[in-house]
């Protein structure tokens, strides 16, 4: 399977999907504005509460090519970020007080000086958490010994693994996935991740197969450990549960398919305005591969930049901008704010 | 083409409440009541109303169950064996019906 982008699909150009979000047909246009919902709950002007992740995408290479992926990754993209603007990223943090730094992709572990990265933020004593999709652990040998990397430097591992079966693990995320996220899983183990008292964290995230939201993560977490470990001896500290944002390849999936104007409508009817108030962007930048500032990963794939023209770039950190700036947003963040919520860390209301 | 069945019209359900506002809300109330979490957990009460729509061949309560079941956290096979319980009493309530039958046979022979 090929990206969005290499496979020439108009969903690849992100003004493309803005208008699909806001007019696809009549029946999507005349829903609501996700501003205007934030504006009958009292929430406008939608503004950081605090800022205590940075969120950092170091690259879109993937050695995986899922068919939900919000951020069109795989093996064909390139964009990758460079020990320069990594070195931007430690200089904005050495310059505040953002206590966990939040490591995404693509697999981040492609990138070459993902290892030299990480130490260096360990060095700021910062937190630092990767979102690892488990498969480039044994994707090749080089990779074998990130379970010890990861531990040596006390890591938070958070990967996705959509169920604990093959079947809807490989429709997902492609053939042969589970088998190899379960051999990943079973090497985290061995080190000590997800072993109650290592403090090791190992969580997990579970994301629907398919366009329907994602059941209450309490009820899901004990399912997926009692099948877990009576099926394959692993244990894993916490399951988040998170909705799939109607962007990029699962937004191709859902027009596609042709459930994308009554999951707009379900997302829009379950509006939440608990949710609207501990959404990711409340706390938390996004930097891309290239530096630039996003409030999202979210935003950042449709590239819709923070807020300040002038300073919109890691080289620019300031702190006081940053808390200061109005959020941006779009039909999209309905997905955020949809029953119990969504984040990277799960369920918000 | 006209039908009967419009899947949209599963969204207006609501809208029976325009004839008959008490009854409609006492039976909503109700409704909501027994699918939260009981002595069954809401999941089990999802896979029991996926069963009983295949029962009632509703085609509204298959599209909601067959979504609901998802959303709880049942997977497919899980529903299709539901959907053999049910299937198995609506085969098994025709055949012990033959003790029935092979009763008034006897009834009937010499």
């Amino acid at each position: 399977m090929k990206s969005l982008q290499a496979s020439h699909n108009q969903l690849s150009d992100t003004f493309i999907q803005l208008r699909v979000l806001n007019s696809a047909d009549e029946s999507i246009a005349a829903l609501p504005k996700f501003h205007k919902k934030l504006e009958s709950a009292g929430l406008l002007p939608f503004k950081p509460a605090t800022l205590d992740t940075l969120q950092i995408n170091v690259g879109k290479m993937c050695n995986q090519t899922c068919k939900h992926c919000h951020v069109d990754a795989g093996p064909d993209r390139k964009e990758i970020m460079t020990r320069y603007t990594m070195q931007q990223c430690l200089d904005a943090l050495a310059k505040s007080n953002i206590s966990t730094v939040d490591l995404t992709g693509g697999a981040p572990e492609m990138n070459p000086d993902f290892e030299w990265f990480v130490e260096e933020i360990r060095k700021l004593g910062r937190k630092v958490i990767v979102r690892c999709n488990l498969t480039i652990i044994v994707a090749n040998k080089r990779y074998n010994n990130l379970p010890k990397f990861f531990k040596k430097n006390q890591v938070e591992v958070v990967s996705s693994l959509p169920y604990y079966t093959s079947h809807k693990t490989d429709s997902q995320r492609g053939d042969g996935v589970f088998d190899d996220s379960i051999t990943a899983l079973k090497m985290l183990n061995e080190v000590g991740y997800g072993i109650q008292g290592s403090g090791l964290t190992l969580n997990l995230v579970y994301n629907p197969s398919g366009a329907f939201f994602p059941p209450p993560q309490e009820g899901l977490q004990t399912e997926f450990k009692h099948q877990l470990l009576e099926r394959f001896g692993i244990v894993f500290n916490e399951l988040f549960a998170i909705t799939n944002l109607p962007i990029s390849r699962f937004l191709d999936y859902l027009m596609v398919s042709g459930n994308y104007d009554s999951y707009m409508e379900k997302l829009v009817n379950t509006f939440n305005p608990v949710a609207a108030q501990n959404v990711m962007c409340k706390s938390m930048i996004s930097v891309g591969w290239d530096g630039y500032l996003y409030d999202c990963d979210f935003n950042q794939m449709l590239d819709l930049k923070i807020n300040k023209p002038n300073s919109n770039h890691i080289a620019d950190f300031n702190i006081q901008q940053l808390i200061n700036r109005n959020i941006i947003i779009n039909q999209h963040c309905f997905g955020c704010t949809a029953g119990a919520g969504s984040s990277c860390g799960g369920e918000i209301a | 083409m006209n039908t009967y069945y419009n899947p949209e019209d599963l969204k207006k359900f609501g809208n029976i409440s325009e004839y008959q506002p008490e009854l409609a809300k006492k039976f909503f109330d109700y409704y909501g009541e027994v699918f939260k979490d009981g002595a069954l957990t809401a999941r089990e009460k999802s896979l029991i109303a996926l069963a009983v729509a295949h029962t009632v061949q509703c085609p509204y309560c298959i599209d909601a169950y067959s979504t609901d079941c998802l959303e709880k956290g049942s997977n497919e096979e899980q529903m299709m064996e539901a959907l053999h319980v049910a299937a198995a009493i609506r085969g098994g309530s025709s055949l012990v019906h033959g003790v029935q039958m092979m009763n008034k046979v006897k009834e009937l022979s010499m």
